[in-house]
């Protein structure tokens, strides 16, 4: 699983939707694979406005990861000022950073928790398992 | 017309084959006027998040998500799934990066495929996330939807056996869609305000003629003047009865 998709999800259960501590889900025992991945550094722009940042500083500190900067880079962050010249602007090393950590760090194995329930939900083969037992629904 | 993805990778002992209902969807997402709705609708929004609820084999995903630059007329798509079945989790990610590949090498920018999730319908997504949603539900009127057997947990990696009964439980989870087919899909359309993204948010959702699709219409509606819901597409027309149609249901933004 993708740490760009724990942007998008959230504890399952109806009881948790009110409560802003469903999000983010929280990694725990987590076997990280890194999956190679195309470079996209105009994705990465595009998608700074979507980003919970303070989610993935959590995230990133719970992993154990590199501590990210402090508030979502700006736009300028991701491409060098570049001269006076007509080429492309160059990615930074901010962008490459950012797509290694959202798109090719993967969780192979492991939990994910809800800090409001304490509900845990596995990840096998990278599949995360979010299926309630009935008296949870 | 745009290529089918192959499923052929999939096995349809365990999970739902393509069928009519399946190509009406890439049918529908690739007509014209579709596409002119989408690429208007995501013109200057940040990347789209497409995702397929029951995506089975994956074929109506990577449709999607290989002409995605087609479709929506950007390349910066993302693309995500959910459903019941485990082995259909795998097959959907299978179907996806394959199509994905395909298309690159024909010369198509690559899309995005996040991640397949074992899920029921929408549960687990985080409010406002889904800025596309495609929905091939289990229509067909049944006494009852099968409950969903708490026990079963398959390891689809190991390829442990399983039971000819537990095929069939998967299969069924597919088709069956309890009284007017309809139990699964409204459970669906009850959580559909707190998922579709409040500005450009879009559902296309599958509909037999038994499920009363006017009545759908009707009942969605009336949520508010900040929803659409029109017909737009159908098949197996039979002296005016259609059998399958395809309902989008969009907030107004």
């Amino acid at each position: 699983m993708k740490l760009l998709t724990l942007n998008f999800v959230s504890c399952a259960r109806k009881a948790c939707k009110s409560s802003t501590s469903s999000f983010p889900l929280h990694p725990r025992d987590a076997e990280l694979e890194l999956v190679e991945m195309e470079f996209n550094p105009q994705f990465l722009q595009n998608m700074l406005p979507k980003l919970e940042w303070e989610a993935l500083q959590i995230i990133c500190n719970e992993l154990a990861l590199p501590t990210l900067p402090s508030s979502t880079p700006a736009a300028s962050d991701l491409f060098e000022s570049g001269g006076e010249g007509s080429s492309p602007a160059q990615p930074t090393q901010v962008a490459r950073d950012l797509h290694k950590l959202l798109l090719e760090t993967t969780i192979r194995e492991g939990l994910l928790v809800c800090s409001n329930c304490g509900h845990e939900y596995a990840i096998k083969e990278g599949i995360a398992n979010f299926l309630l037992p009935p008296h949870l629904v | 017309m745009l290529p089918t993805p192959s499923t052929s990778h999939v096995n349809f002992n365990r999970v739902y084959e393509p069928a009519e209902d399946s190509f009406l969807l890439l049918d529908t997402l690739s007509a014209s006027s579709e596409i002119k709705f989408l690429s208007e609708r995501f013109k200057t929004s940040p990347p789209p998040l497409i995702m397929e609820v029951g995506s089975g084999s994956g074929v109506v995903l990577a449709f999607v998500a290989a002409h995605a630059n087609h479709i929506f007329g950007r390349s910066d798509s993302m693309f995500l799934s959910s459903d019941l079945n485990v082995f259909a989790c795998h097959s959907t990610s299978n179907t996806v990066l394959k199509a994905i590949d395909s298309a690159s090498s024909l010369g198509e920018k690559r899309s995005l495929f996040l991640n397949s999730l074992n899920a029921d319908l929408l549960s687990c997504l985080k409010a406002n996330s889904v800025d596309v949603l495609i929905f091939n539900p289990p229509y067909v009127p049944t006494s009852e939807v099968p409950e969903r057997k708490a026990s079963l947990f398959p390891d689809p990696v190991n390829e442990a056996p399983v039971s000819f009964d537990d095929e069939s439980h998967f299969l069924s989870l597919s088709y069956a869609g309890g009284v007017d087919g309809m139990e699964v899909t409204n459970r669906l359309l009850e959580d559909l305000p707190r998922v579709l993204h409040r500005a450009h948010g879009v559902a296309y959702i599958l509909l037999c003629a038994q499920n009363r699709p006017r009545e759908v219409q009707s009942h969605v509606k009336a949520w508010g003047p900040s929803w659409e819901v029109e017909i737009v597409s159908s098949s197996g027309k039979k002296a005016g009865w259609e059998k399958l149609v395809v309902l989008r249901v969009s907030r107004a933004g």
